[in-house]
């Protein structure tokens, strides 16, 4: 999937926009809190209003979707599966103490400094992290009606794949660039020490099948016509 | 100071909009009084779980005070003892060693039961949606001073933009009435020049549909101002309806 400003911040899955927090057109890579809100905000008031119209006004001729098609089937099957797996499984740990073990598992190994060392341990723990959820979880009540553990062990799932996925490609990234600080990569001051000769790209990673195994790097080369890419200096 | 307190916590249960619901007694033991109350929830639902029970469901988000996604009725608050703040921003250091604490859901016709405390306020997302909006393009910014907007008339709508559409209100008033939500959220349109236009309509449309969902009625008691988690002022209701008899007297 990839979004350009020129799409009109459509993806390359038609009718998904890469819209808010997860657009960066305006400002560079976003970062957290105001400048993401402020970016929420811009979209949601001047940009969206310009560029979902013109997507929208072409549905009026897009008949309703039927739900009556093999893969709409196959689709429910899965979730349903997934549904029955969790409820299941019947054993001895909340969803809230699985999370925060993760979350100390990020904050531990792949914070914004981080090591060959510590981002192996990360995806070894990640991995027994994985195991845990999917043969010691707790889900109480049933599938009918509201049932908020469910609902918070099926994200849950997507956090733990989405914590290994931040760490193979922190692993993979022998530099220190941005946010990402492999302490192995900085100059004699401590600055950050990039590596453009060889990581002068951004890091697409592809699953193959399930979240087990390890996903593949398909690497997106950066283009910049304009300006002479630097390395930012704070000193002079 | 206590550092941690021991209490009994009653909590209202119900499995859905239509069963029965009732009250179950917890005994919490030694909670830490920096703990939030809604922290304190998340301890009392690990305890359950621990013990192979249904935990509590009860709405949060954010937790800080600005989603409007909390909404617990804590001894015979909406939103707890606390003035000006929400459940979020409510710490256990407020209750004392012994104490019984209630807690319900907001209990309005409008606002059905979905789960436990959880309520279903989609209510307000239907008024809002009958004419809390901007329907125009305002065009690129005008000259500072093109259309001059008083200190006072920017400070009121600011305040009522404030509004957080949780619910206290309603859930405060003893006759369900939404009406300080609606107001605050007529009254920021209705003091700036881009809300003028549409201003007759917007009234008209947002108090027609808070009636057809089952809101009752406003009598001034006042009650929703007081425990306004954001402050809004009564004050706006007096707006809300002068901008509604004149768009009736303009018919």
């Amino acid at each position: 999937m990839s979004c350009r400003p020129a799409s009109r911040v459509q993806t390359s899955i038609k009718g998904l926009f890469a819209i808010g927090e997860c657009n960066f057109s305006d400002h560079g890579a976003n970062r957290l809190g105001a400048s993401a809100l402020m970016q929420g905000l811009a979209d949601g008031y001047f940009v969206l209003p310009y560029t979902i119209q013109n997507y929208l006004s072409d549905q009026i001729t897009v008949p309703h979707f039927s739900t009556d098609t093999p893969e709409f089937d196959a689709a429910e099957k899965k979730v349903q599966a997934n549904l029955d797996h969790l409820m299941s499984i019947h054993g001895k740990r909340s969803v809230d103490s699985i999370h925060k073990e993760l979350g100390n598992v990020m904050w531990d190994y792949v914070g914004m400094a981080r090591t060959k060392e510590s981002l192996e341990t990360a995806l070894k723990k990640l991995k027994e992290l994985r195991k845990e959820f999917e043969t010691n979880l707790f889900i109480p009540g049933t599938q009918e009606g509201m049932n908020v553990e469910l609902d918070k062990a099926f994200r849950l799932r997507d956090f733990i794949t989405m914590g290994e996925l931040i760490a193979y490609d922190a692993l993979n990234r022998h530099e220190s660039c941005g946010g990402h600080f492999r302490e192995e990569h900085q100059t004699e001051e401590g600055e950050a020490k990039r590596d453009d000769e060889n990581f002068f790209y951004v890091a697409c990673w592809k699953y193959n099948g399930d979240d087990e195994t390890a996903p593949t790097l398909i690497k997106e080369p950066l283009h910049y016509e304009a300006i002479k890419v630097q390395t930012r200096n704070y000193k002079s | 100071m206590d550092t941690s307190i021991s209490f009994k916590l009653k909590v209202w249960r119900q499995a859905n909009a239509h069963a029965e619901g009732r009250f179950e007694t917890y005994e919490m033991r030694d909670i830490p009084t920096d703990t939030s109350f809604l922290e304190m929830m998340d301890i009392l639902n690990e305890q359950l779980i621990e013990k192979g029970e249904e935990p509590v469901t009860f709405d949060h988000d954010c937790r800080e005070g600005i989603c409007g996604m909390c909404s617990l009725y804590v001894n015979g608050h909406p939103h707890g003892p606390a003035t000006g703040a929400t459940t979020c921003q409510l710490y256990m250091r407020r209750f004392k060693d012994g104490d019984t604490i209630t807690v319900e859901p907001w209990r309005s016709a409008a606002f059905p039961v979905i789960k436990d405390l959880m309520v279903n306020r989609n209510a307000f997302d239907q008024i809002q949606q009958a004419g809390g909006y901007v329907s125009f393009q305002t065009g690129g910014a005008q000259d500072a001073n093109a259309i001059p907007i008083s200190k006072d008339a920017a400070d009121e709508a600011m305040d009522s933009a404030t509004c957080i559409g949780c619910g206290a209100c309603v859930a405060a008033c003893k006759n369900g009435s939404a009406m300080l939500f609606l107001s605050a959220k007529v009254s920021q349109f209705a003091l700036l020049p881009q809300g003028r236009a549409e201003a007759k309509r917007r009234v008209k449309a947002m108090l027609a549909k808070m009636d057809e969902l089952g809101f009752g009625n406003c009598t001034n008691t006042g009650a929703c101002a007081a425990e306004c988690p954001k402050n809004i002022k009564l004050s706006n209701i007096a707006r809300l309806n002068r901008e509604f008899l004149c768009a009736k007297c303009s018919d």
